[in-house]
């Protein structure tokens, strides 16, 4: 089966569970818009280029965003939504993308705007584990070819926080409380790990998410800024060519996992 | 030997604002408010933030002997003279009443006679000396500057590693808990310096004054946080934090901690309105322990220019200016509020506390709503009805107090002369077919 219904099953509940279980100030007009826009962009885009319309990765677009990002303009809303889908079918090197499309829609319109924001504190820690555990659970069952950068970055994120913690004395309660958030977890998961944009090569992949962990630990803690986990990986995408000629490997396809690549390449999904 | 002070202290307040309970409100007639003197150990802080400047103001209600005083305040940056100030205490007393959680009432119409009322709309949305110093250097700490202002003496340091500077602390007469050790040694890595502030008594008498005035800071720096972390170490219990953000662009939030809207807009009980201070407070209390005592609460969010109802007048630009608005010019309202209430300590709050400036505008604020009644006898068929339908929204209202604050229902509806269970809602077969 494709993941990515696991994935749009687990993103749907986080969004149940983010409404009603912890209020979040989602407006349901944004919603809207941004379901209608990412749809839109990407029935016109597949028929541009000629492919069949597929909703999957459209839908995890939305849902992504639905979670994350928070405006109170209907117009940036969908400008969000254009950009996410948009970016998969425009921002290409060598016929992939190079942006994860939600951290590009986001990053995008909150450096030009100012007028967008992500609440990572909206989480809390309450339910951390159980999200923990839908997480997990998804890369067992579909043991993902990819799930490697999660862990890499999990892990070397939980260095910087840990080694910044043990530098300053300070308890380790603190790197705890840091990691306890489902914003991280919802990047580690399903932002960083997206197959189509991280390097082809496991060496490449590991690489890569030190870079985004080290960066998101630069604009946090010498930098001051929020968002640190967006900025880094919307910059470090930037580097995956340059990994994937450092060290080649082979690309990624949602439906031949292992698979040699298809000859009529499917990687607008 | 002078007491360490370590927790931000609390308001000492004298209400200086009045309220205008005949002003007929859009939002209702204003009754009450739930301001910071019903929390005992609440600090205020007033945080003006744009771009990177920051104005930073702290109010402290220590009750004691001023020689006791002594506070020691983790800062961003080296604070030059000009860079202290010491300020009324009514500006943020202003502040807190403008943005308290308010109560309002409305009365209702002769049922038999009824007028087209507007539609409530909630929220509304619209538009020392020197031989200090050579001591001080061979333990690590620098004394880069020292200071009076006002009636506080205040001291500059930036420190090595935190035992040379808990043994300057100590060696100058400030007490230090237990554990404040490792968090200075914290600070002094991430290249914080320490304001150290006391009384001065000769200037205190000068000036005249009988209680210690807000001390204010304004600097620079892209670090948007409030350090607490000093004032959990040896607190007995948690403590309450009322921040009032003044902003350009929009409402606070944490970033490392959620950040809730507390419950507003409910039809609560009349008897309330006597009562509102103690409603307040448990309902607070009800919502942090539903929390786990781990998020930050939202309890106001409002452009200065305005409010509905008015818990007090909004601030004058020239009340904004001196709580450090620096951008504003002329007349031009251009400030965001926003109040954060928190009930923290170092288990549930191990960490200080960071902010980020969203450029959300849209208007909240606590507010709760009695409705009298009709009293007179209204002898029609819609007079019945109206009746039934009271009996009904009393009982609703006792349930929504119950739930907002935990308090026992039955003895709430005993308070309200409510007898009986809770009547079902009339069904519409049975309006059908009701002989009057």
């Amino acid at each position: 089966m494709d993941p990515r219904y696991y994935q749009i099953a687990t993103l749907a509940s986080l969004l149940t569970w983010g409404l009603f279980g912890l209020r979040f100030d989602i407006r349901w007009d944004v919603a809207f818009v941004m379901t209608a826009s990412a749809f839109a962009t990407q029935y016109v885009a597949s028929r541009a280029v000629g492919l069949r319309f597929d909703p999957k990765s459209a839908l995890i677009s939305i849902l992504s965003l639905c979670l994350l990002l928070r405006t109170n303009h209907l117009s940036l809303a969908a400008a969000a939504a254009v950009l996410t889908i948009g970016s998969k079918f425009l921002l290409r090197v060598d016929g992939k993308h190079v942006f994860n499309p939600t951290n590009f829609g986001i990053a995008v319109t909150m450096a030009a705007t100012g007028a967008v924001w992500v609440s990572p504190g909206q989480w809390g820690t309450g339910a951390f584990f159980a999200f923990l555990m839908a997480c997990l659970g998804g890369l067992v069952i579909h043991r993902a070819a990819r799930s490697d950068v999660t862990y890499a970055f999990i892990a070397f994120y939980a260095m910087v926080l840990f080694g910044r913690a043990l530098w300053l004395g300070d308890p380790l309660g603190i790197p705890l409380h840091q990691m306890q958030n489902g914003a991280f977890l919802l990047f580690s998961f399903f932002m960083i790990s997206d197959p189509k944009t991280t390097p082809e090569s496991r060496a490449g992949r590991i690489l890569f998410a030190l870079a985004v962990a080290l960066g998101a630990g630069l604009v946090q803690f010498v930098l001051f800024r929020p968002s640190g986990l967006i900025w880094s990986l919307a910059l470090v995408s930037l580097t995956t060519p340059l990994w994937n000629r450092l060290f080649p490997g082979r690309r990624y396809d949602w439906n031949r996992q292992g698979a040699p690549p298809p000859l009529a390449e499917r990687s607008f999904a | 030997m002078k007491r360490l002070l370590l927790v931000w202290g609390a308001a000492l307040l004298l209400a200086l604002t009045f309220l205008h309970p005949g002003v007929r409100a859009f939002c209702g007639f204003y009754v009450a408010k739930a301001d910071a003197r019903l929390f005992n150990r609440a600090s205020q802080v007033v945080l003006v933030r744009n771009d990177d400047k920051t104005v930073l103001t702290m109010a402290n209600d220590f009750k004691g002997d001023p020689k006791e005083f002594a506070v020691v305040i983790p800062v961003p940056t080296f604070l030059e003279r000009d860079q202290i100030h010491v300020t009324e205490k009514k500006l943020i007393d202003h502040l807190d009443a403008f943005t308290a959680p308010r109560l309002v009432e409305y009365f209702d119409e002769d049922p038999c006679n009824p007028r087209v009322l507007y539609e409530e709309v909630f929220p509304a949305a619209a538009p020392a000396d020197m031989a200090r110093r050579p001591r001080a250097n061979a333990l690590g700490v620098t004394i880069e500057a020292e200071y009076t202002v006002g009636e506080y003496d205040i001291v500059i340091l930036s420190a090595k590693e935190s035992s040379g500077l808990t043994t300057w602390l100590t060696e100058n007469g400030y007490k230090l808990p237990p554990g404040a050790s490792r968090v200075l040694g914290s600070y002094i890595k991430q290249n914080l310096r320490f304001f150290v502030a006391k009384v001065n008594l000769e200037e205190q008498s000068r000036l005249g004054f009988t209680y210690l005035r807000p001390l204010q800071i304004a600097y620079e720096s892209p670090k948007f946080m409030l350090p607490i972390r000093l004032g959990t170490v040896n607190a007995d219990g948690p403590q309450d934090l009322l921040l009032y953000a003044l902003t350009r662009k929009g409402r606070v939030e944490t970033t490392n901690y959620r950040t809730v809207k507390l419950p507003t807009g409910m039809d609560l009980p009349v008897f309330v309105k006597s009562e509102f201070g103690d409603f307040y407070k448990a309902m607070f209390e009800e919502q942090v322990r539903r929390e786990n005592m781990k998020s930050v609460f939202l309890e106001y969010a409002w452009d200065m220019g305005w409010c509905d109802p008015c818990a007090a007048e909004p601030l004058s630009p020239e009340e904004l200016r001196e709580l450090g608005v620096f951008w504003l010019q002329g007349n031009a309202q251009d400030v965001f509020v926003t109040r954060l209430h928190v009930r923290y300590d170092g288990e549930h709050f191990p960490e200080d506390l960071v902010f980020q400036e969203t450029s959300d505008r849209e208007n909240f604020q606590g507010r709760y709503v009695l409705r009298h009644p009709y009293k007179g006898e209204a002898r029609c068929e819609a007079g019945a009805r109206y009746r039934s339908e009271l009996r009904v929204r009393q009982h609703q209202e006792a349930q929504t107090l119950a739930s907002l604050t935990g308090w026992d229902v039955a003895k709430i509806r005993s308070k309200m002369n409510l007898e009986g269970d809770d009547p079902a809602p009339e069904s519409w077969w049975q309006r059908l077919w009701k002989k009057n």
